[in-house]
């Protein structure tokens, strides 16, 4: 089962890697890992998209709160939450009627063309991993240079709130 | 710095060797009186040393190491403490923080390389961080589910010529660290009438029980329960051997009794253990009838190889403390005056009539009347009378000694159960005499796993230690034989020396000590009451036991099986 983990982490050297050597020792996949400080800049917040079942959720929770730089889990892909996603993807825009397709297509998803030259746009999208993909279908593979993905952030709504 | 703060931890003894990195952090050891260093003889005997120390002690053992392979030889000590959960502290000098990053001579990335086998880590940037950082170290090492910890200091950090101003911090806290100990009162309380329902209830405890210093606790509320105790290898101790109530250790070479019992019990009562897959044989067909009530400060833990149905996270001591209050205020059954056990209990004792293990082997002989590896091991029981300290390394020797010593109090018994490293018996002998001076400490080991830290004979010269070794000498390496034997059709590949051992006695010898030969049990007995009269009390003996190869260790669990199917004689 895909899931979404938030973890707050004390901002320090060495932390993020017992996070990561933790995946890789216990033999626990990260499909995406997002990481930067807080308002509270003596903490970072990571969020881990991984895949498993309820056991190995459990497990891998576990195991996070268990070093001791973890300051916080929680599974937020259990409650109603937002996921974001941001993607920069360079584009051959050769033609008139390639340039025009890439900006109708960029407008309906609601992106933003960020650079231009004679025969490249690039283009910023925000949403959810599923709309990024879409958007990667719809503007065809041919066209694409690079793609580059920040990885799944995520946050709960309503009052719930990871904090120390 | 350094020195100072560790003098305020009150360390008794620091286990070293010294280097390029950490010349600075000797040449204050040598300015002071209250700390002793202990020279070794290759670092991974010093950390063996240490966790030897931890274990007989419940103190946090010390270890001090020089960079690159000083550090790397540290590597299995951290391993071997961590999978069995010892307070150990690893300092390891670093090469100076301005050629860090550039391969300097003796450099390495101690925190990367060590990670995946410490509770925790602290590297030093600059002296003034010191104080708190081992302090906060000494407080990890020790609290929850203890752990090893490492302090790589670069060499800049101990820089003689530079003063600061020492404080070392009263107490600690770390807000992201709160390990919990009391165990959730619902819980509990669900826990206590499951214990009262029960009619086939079995005990399961293990090396949580030992190092949380809960044995007391366990003792009690195995009289209240009136349920039979297994106990795992790291557990053994937490039950009088002999008490009737006790059916062994279970597992992989567990008793016929204590695996039975596990399988038909309709309540596992798991206390500071981990289903370890040396005991449960395969997780699926693991104790089908069981309802699980599981113990253990480490959340982790729980449900983590199968699944439990009464969880409780917290201290054992704590949680048993409870545990007994609720049993004895609500008036449950006490052994042997309560009944409702009795018909368990004659089930039981059917299993331990049938296939017990045979507490007296004399009369059996090996092959050509050579002695026996339990014969040895029976000879070191009775001749101290269950009540040294025993280390064993990791094999045939190691079973043998976990069955057929009795043993009657918690931390006498010393083996590396998790990581299974060879090596480490004889220097943990060292660390308990260390710790121990005017107690017996015994080193069960074999001809294999002693060769793999023998240089620690001359640390022992040096320091004067007393431990009595018994080493079972088959010429091969037993428990890979024996799967050899008994699963690759005595394919013997790469198990035997073929006449390539030295003489253990003159060796010993060479190194100053005490050796002797047995190979029969006329000669056994014979050296044993030499070896432990009052003659040698001030002498390392070495007993090099010559027993028949052939010997297996049972009962063995069948691969992939459930705790019933077991071998229990060979052939």
């Amino acid at each position: 089962m895909r899931t979404v983990i938030a973890v707050l982490l004390e901002n320090e050297a060495g932390a993020l890697s017992r996070v990561v050597g933790l995946f890789a020792q216990r033999n626990y996949n990260i499909e995406s890992l997002t990481v930067a400080p807080t308002e509270d800049e003596t903490m970072a917040r990571l969020t881990v998209l991984t895949e498993g079942d309820d056991q190995k959720i459990e497990q891998i929770t576990k195991h996070l709160n268990r070093l001791i730089e973890v300051v916080k889990v929680n599974v937020i892909s259990e409650v109603a939450h937002i996921e974001r996603e941001l993607m920069l993807i360079k584009v051959r825009t050769d033609s008139e009627s390639v340039r025009t397709e890439m900006k109708r297509t960029t407008d309906i998803f609601r992106g933003l063309i960020v650079d231009v030259t004679p025969n490249t746009y690039v283009i910023q999208l925000a949403g959810n991993t599923r709309k990024l993909l879409a958007f990667i279908r719809s503007i065809g593979e041919k066209h694409i240079i690079e793609v580059v993905r920040t990885g799944v952030s995520g946050i709960a709504r309503g009052e719930q709130a990871l904090r120390l | 710095m350094l020195i100072r703060a560790l003098q305020d931890e009150g360390v008794e003894y620091i286990f070293g060797y010294p280097g390029g990195a950490s010349l600075h952090i000797y040449d204050a050891l040598f300015k002071q009186q209250e700390v002793e260093h202990i020279l070794v003889r290759h670092e991974q005997g010093a950390t063996h040393m240490a966790d030897g120390y931890a274990r007989a002690t419940g103190k946090v053992g010390v270890v001090l190491v020089t960079s690159g392979p000083g550090a790397t030889n540290a590597i299995t000590g951290l391993a071997t403490a961590y999978m069995d959960s010892i307070p150990m502290i690893v300092i390891s000098g670093q090469v100076p923080t301005s050629v860090i990053g550039t391969d300097a001579f003796q450099e390495t990335d101690m925190i990367g390389v060590s990670r995946p086998v410490v509770k925790h880590s602290f590297f030093i940037n600059k002296a003034e961080e010191i104080p708190k950082a081992v302090k906060q170290a000494f407080y990890i090492a020790s609290s929850g589910r203890p752990g090893p910890v490492v302090i790589d200091i670069p060499k800049d950090a101990t820089e003689p010529t530079e003063s600061y101003l020492y404080e070392y911090p009263d107490s600690v806290s770390i807000r992201s660290y709160n390990p919990r100990l009391e165990g959730n009162t619902r819980q509990v309380k669900k826990a206590v009438s499951a214990i009262k329902e029960a009619k086939q209830p079995i005990i399961y405890s293990g090396g949580g029980v030992i190092q949380g210093n809960a044995t007391e606790e366990l003792r009690e509320f195995a009289q209240l329960t009136g349920a039979p105790v297994t106990n795992t290898l790291m557990g053994l101790g937490a039950m009088h051997g002999e008490d009737p109530q006790f059916v062994g250790m279970l597992g992989m070479h567990g008793t016929y009794e204590a695996n039975c019992a596990m399988h038909y019990s309709d309540l596992i009562i798991a206390i500071g253990a981990r289903f370890d897959d040396r005991v449960t044989n395969n997780p699926r067909k693991f104790c089908p009838h069981a309802t699980i009530i599981h113990v253990d400060i480490d959340p982790a833990s729980i449900s983590k190889i199968v699944p439990v149905e009464i969880p409780i996270v917290g201290d054992c001591k704590l949680v048993l403390q409870e545990l007994n209050r609720l049993l004895s205020a609500n008036g449950a059954g006490v052994y042997p005056s309560s009944d409702h056990l009795d018909p368990w209990w004659s089930k039981i004792n059917e299993w331990r009539t049938k296939h017990g293990l045979d507490h007296d082997q004399r009369h059996r002989q090996g092959r050509d009347g050579s002695l026996l590896p339990q014969q040895v091991v029976q000879a070191i029981y009775r001749k101290t009378q269950g009540d040294a300290f025993v280390t064993s390394d990791v094999g045939q020797h190691q079973m043998f000694a976990a069955q057929y010593y009795r043993f009657s109090k918690s931390r006498q018994w010393i083996n590396s159960g998790g990581l299974g490293t060879m090596g480490f018996g004889f220097p943990a002998a060292m660390g308990v005499q260390f710790a121990y001076p005017d107690e017996i400490v015994v080193c069960i080991t074999g001809e294999g796993s002693f060769m793999m830290n023998m240089q620690e004979l001359s640390t022992c010269q040096q320091y004067r230690l007393p431990i009595k070794i018994v080493n079972i000498n088959n010429r091969a390496l037993g428990m890979v034989k024996q799967w050899q034997d008994m699963q690759y059709g005595g394919r013997l590949s790469h198990s035997t020396y073929t006449n390539a051992l030295p003489n253990f006695a003159e060796l010993i010898e060479s190194f100053g000590h005490v050796g002797f030969t047995a190979k029969n049990l006329e000669e056994l007995d014979e050296v044993v009451e030499e070896a432990f009269s009052d003659k040698h009390r001030d002498h390392l003996v070495f007993i090099d036991a010559h027993v028949d190869p052939d010997e297996h260790v049972y009962p063995m669990s069948v691969k992939g099986g459930s705790l019933l199917d077991m071998v229990l004689v060979k052939g």
